[in-house]
């Protein structure tokens, strides 16, 4: 059919005439579009925009906007296929009310705490922000201005937001929402390997004989590896499943060994194996003589609740829980010997035959093991411990860094470790596990960034349940945050969010794309654009780095992070940040904006725009005259080359689906720690945990200790917190689509039928859960996905219109601040049985 | 939405009410995202559990990649390591006799783009991609366009003189 695109125009139009008269028509001319430049989309790579498995999507776009998108069968982690989330990226960005201009708080003309949102100008929001952030830092210094991030920045906007707060601003309080999300295996990572991430990869997967989940439903959370997962299991049937939860879940469907265990008592579980692995002879004696030692960590240490907490003030160690001191192996055996089977079994409910099958998985010399956890082990009071943990079991065996056998903790967020953990945007870190406590780290960062000795602040800044307290408390008092909804994912929204945020001479800016419970909170929401609107990088579970193009333009004014940070740069100089002393040791900067200071520095604005691969729009570069990813990225990749988290070059990332660091000579690295699979290991040593300085991983004693808050006659139940396969995070991007929306509408209680029956309730009944901080109106549900034992019940957290974070409790991890959304005690109250 | 029109100074009330320590008010006008602006002290009802839509309908695709919805309800279905009821009617085999949609060709092939014997291991959860639709409306609106839609307004627009 050879055709203009005028004809068919004509002809389509005939047809629909012809069908609306309900005329006969040829079908030649009505229902077959052939004609190549009708026909052709452009399709591009990019990473799927929600979890940290970081699948690879292919983006077919049309007249500047995204048409369809499906699995990317060239990358090597999800091979074609995508999750339900997935399949419908295509349409996130296309709710109705998208934000496309910024909008302040305003009273007759002014800004006023009380005052309804007005459209203004992105120049009037500047200068709102310009003179509350001059205010702040004039009267009390860098301290009262904070950041919060987010494991969804793009790898360039957590750079460029770091980089202005702890070089610019000087002030660490900038922190992730990872940090609800990973501290705690980053801090388990940190001490016990001395370096961050995981050794092994997703190809772990297709090698090992048996998949431990210790706190993690990847049947609903990271989908695409649990079809990896599950194809490896069906197709080789010799391979074990075993999945621990404190209450039955997706990931239950397909368990040999399934294990429901009594809240925090994962903590017996994985001291009782490693006490079976001593006991059963199991040891590898040879690889723990060779490659680690043995440390017992200081216990007592309290819930990172606020210091006056009674909780608090009886802690022994709460003010040095990150400290340990050396044991011999044989300390450490005795130390695990009272986790017995029979007293394990006892204390978590689970039977002594499943917990001795479970044992014997690790201890098979000839069985390899992968295991898995997320959010059951990282948001607990006792996570870096758990994280600990594991690593004992995987060390004492050896069962660790080669194919097959890999402690594999998996993250949440498509960048948590690409953005928030390599960049460093925690309030303690800077790149490439650097961290601010370090005069040698901070003057790399100095050296780096070509400033002054002494810019970066030495003290550790505002981790994220923290920049809530004190801007409860009015001394954190202007506060910007990207890329994320801490008003609907933050623990204790009525005690201690909401009222920080709605402090009067508090000032909340939220960079948005929707409007969130978080902007409804704010003061001035600015509007951003998202995934395929600008060029980007992520950093998935696998040390993959994956970057994008822009593929379509913002809606409105909506602007990038990036270009909302660096444009933001330029209301300052140097002069009115720094003080005169440290000015005086670069005079050369006297006077310069922090724009020109951090980002026209020579490094950051050296790649000309010529160098953007042609076809691509990018208009930061075209905002600031240069390619700016490029020169944030090629700057930042600085601090890791050569340090064992080397990244290949900016332009290569382009034209692969994603390579693992550390890169070096070209080639990703797939293992780390392990002679011939890690370039960094030296020859004759077999294996070398490098992070370390004797290159010895750290095998910790650890104890139980009790959760911060369990159920009791007046709150008698257990409530667990989490996600739902159908919506990401808290359901901003998810719920405007309607196929997603319609999959999950709204948040329920998943809850024993049983216990639904004892109240006189039953699935479909509305009920009020309760706890000492708030409340919240949801529906029971006794026969859904998730069958919590009796006693706990499970309510999912992106219902922006059942806020189950005004019920949570903000105690953290000591270690690593990270909350334990898993644990707190409620009453339930029958609202109508319906 | 009844809760939308409650009066401002109501509002604050029950803000200051539910944080006794606090004496400035929590809520405060906002943009009707999910949720409507100037709300979050309040407990919102929880709509009672819609229903499954049930009809068996086949639903058009956004594009064609899209895992269709599932037109029907799922309730006590087997689906775990010792069965997949889906497959008894949907798999190449049973969906002549059912007139069930066939699963896709796709569904048979490894990691490697290989046909397989039978269903692929990979794909044997069906609802990580296919999903049951609720009988509710939309939260909020979405102003996607598939290629046919744009495909139609460009020939409407070349129509126009």
């Amino acid at each position: 059919m050879s055709m203009t695109r005028r004809e068919f125009a004509k002809a389509q139009a005939a047809a629909i005439a012809a069908a609306a008269g309900g005329l006969p028509i040829f079908t030649s001319a009505s229902n077959l579009v052939t004609e190549a430049d009708m026909v052709t989309l452009d399709w591009n790579k990019a990473p799927c925009r929600f979890c940290g498995t970081g699948c690879s999507v292919m983006v077919a776009t049309r007249d500047n906007r995204v048409v369809a998108t499906h699995g990317d069968i060239k990358a090597e982690v999800n091979r074609g296929l995508n999750c339900v989330k997935g399949y419908f990226l295509s349409k996130i960005m296309y709710g109705v009310d998208r934000l496309t201009q910024p909008l302040l708080r305003m009273k007759n003309g002014q800004y006023d705490k009380q005052g309804e949102f007005q459209a203004i100008s992105w120049e009037q929001a500047f200068d709102i922000m310009e003179q509350k952030y001059k205010e702040a830092l004039k009267n009390k210094g860098p301290e009262s201005i904070g950041m919060f991030g987010s494991g969804q920045w793009t790898v360039w906007e957590g750079y460029a937001a770091n980089k202005l707060m702890k070089g610019g601003f000087r002030s660490n309080n900038i922190d992730p929402n990872a940090r609800h999300c990973m501290a705690s295996a980053v801090m388990g990572f940190m001490r016990t390997f001395g370096a961050d991430e995981p050794m092994g990869c997703y190809d772990d997967i297709e090698a090992t004989d048996a998949f431990v989940l210790w706190g993690s439903n990847m049947a609903e959370m990271h989908p695409i590896l649990w079809t990896r997962v599950t194809d490896r299991r069906l197709s080789q049937p010799h391979v074990k499943v075993a999945v621990l939860s404190t209450f039955e879940h997706r990931s239950f469907e397909l368990a040999d060994i399934p294990m429901v265990f009594k809240p925090q008592t994962d903590l017996y579980i994985l001291n009782y194996i490693a006490n079976h692995i001593i006991e059963s002879g199991a040891v590898n004696q040879d690889f723990i003589s060779k490659h680690t030692r043995f440390a017992k960590g200081a216990d007592d240490i309290g819930y990172g609740l606020r210091p006056d907490n009674p909780l608090e003030t009886r802690a022994k160690n709460a003010d040095k829980a990150n400290t340990w001191t050396d044991i011999s192996y044989e300390q450490f055996a005795a130390f695990v010997k009272p986790y017995t089977l029979e007293r394990t079994a006892k204390e978590t409910g689970v039977s002594a035959e499943r917990l001795k099958a479970l044992a014997e998985l690790y201890a098979d010399p000839k069985r390899k093991v992968v295991s898995f956890w997320t959010m059951g082990f990282n948001q607990h009071t006792r996570g870096v411990w758990a994280n600990n943990l594991i690593y004992n079991i995987h060390l004492l065996t050896g069962k660790i860094s080669e194919p097959g056998n890999s402690p594999f903790s998996l993250t949440g967020q498509p960048s948590a470790c690409g953005t928030a953990r390599e960049v460093g945007t925690f309030s303690h870190r800077l790149p490439a596990d650097l961290v601010v406590t370090n005069p040698k780290h901070r003057a790399t960062a100095e050296k780096i960034w070509k400033l002054p000795a002494g810019t970066v602040q030495e003290k550790v800044g505002f981790h994220a349940v923290q920049q809530s307290r004190m801007l409860k408390d009015g001394v954190l008092n202007v506060y910007w945050t990207q890329a994320s909804n801490n008003m609907q994912a933050g623990p204790n929204i009525m005690q201690e969010v909401l009222p920080g945020w709605r402090r009067p001479e508090n000032f909340v800016i939220v960079s948005d794309v929707y409007p969130t419970v978080s902007a409804q909170a704010a003061d001035l929401i600015l509007p951003s654009a998202m995934w395929v609107e600008k060029e980007g990088a992520f950093g998935n579970a696998e040390r993959r780095t994956q970057f994008w193009h822009q593929l379509v333009s913002a809606p409105g004014d909506a602007r990038s992070d990036l270009w909302q940070l660096l444009e933001f740069s330029k209301r300052f100089t140097t002069d009115e940040v720094w003080p005169a002393e440290l000015l005086a040791k670069a005079p050369e900067y006297k006077g310069k904006t922090l724009f020109e200071v951090l980002f026209k520095n020579g490094q950051v604005d050296q790649f000309p725009v010529e160098q953007m691969e042609v076809g691509y729009k990018n208009d930061e570069a075209k905002a600031f005259g240069f390619y700016v990813q490029k020169g944030l990225f090629e700057e930042y990749a600085q601090f890791g080359r050569g340090h064992g988290h080397d990244l290949a070059d900016f332009d290569r990332y382009h034209s692969e689906r994603g390579l693992r660091w550390p890169v070096v000579d070209g080639k990703e690295t797939l293992w780390r720690y392990r002679e011939g699979l890690d370039p960094y290991v030296e020859k004759g040593s077999e294996v070398q945990f490098y992070g370390q300085p004797d290159k010895k991983a750290i095998i910790f004693a650890l104890p139980y200790e009790p959760p911060a808050e369990a159920p009791d006659a007046d709150y008698p139940f257990w409530l667990s917190t989490g996600r739902v396969l159908e919506h990401w995070h808290t359901g901003s991007m998810t719920q405007r689509v309607e196929e997603l929306y319609k999959a999950v509408p709204d948040a329920l209680v998943y809850m024993h039928p049983e216990d639904a029956r004892a109240m006189n309730a039953r699935r479909g009944s509305e009920v009020k859960l309760i706890s000492r901080r708030g409340e919240i109106r949801a529906r029971i549900e006794t026969r859904g996905r998730n069958k919590p034992p009796r006693g706990l019940v499970f309510v999912p957290f992106f219902d922006a219109n059942k806020l189950i974070n005004k019920v949570t409790l903000d105690a953290t991890d000591p270690i690593s601040k990270q909350t334990d959304y898993k644990k707190c005690a409620i009453r339930i109250e029958l609202i109508s049985v319906a | 939405m009844q809760f939308r029109m409650l009066p401002l100074f109501l509002l604050a009330a029950i803000g200051v009410v539910l944080a006794a320590d606090i004496d400035y008010p929590l809520d405060a006008p906002g943009p009707d995202g999910r949720r409507p602006g100037g709300t979050l002290t309040q407990s919102m009802p929880a709509p009672p559990i819609a229903n499954d839509e049930n009809r068996d309908l086949k639903r058009e695709r956004n594009y064609p990649d899209q895992p269709p919805t599932i037109p029907h309800s799922i309730r006590g279905y087997q689906l775990d390591m010792n069965g997949n009821k889906c497959l008894s009617c949907h798999s190449r085999a049973n969906s002549a006799k059912s007139q069930a949609t066939a699963i896709s060709i796709t569904h048979y092939m490894d990691r490697d783009g290989q046909a397989l014997a039978a269903v692929s291991p990979r794909r044997y959860f069906c609802n990580q991609c296919h999903v049951v639709q609720k009988e509710v409306q939309p939260l909020v609106g979405n102003s996607f366009e598939t290629i046919d839609k744009i495909l139609q307004d460009d020939a409407n627009a070349a129509q126009k003189p």
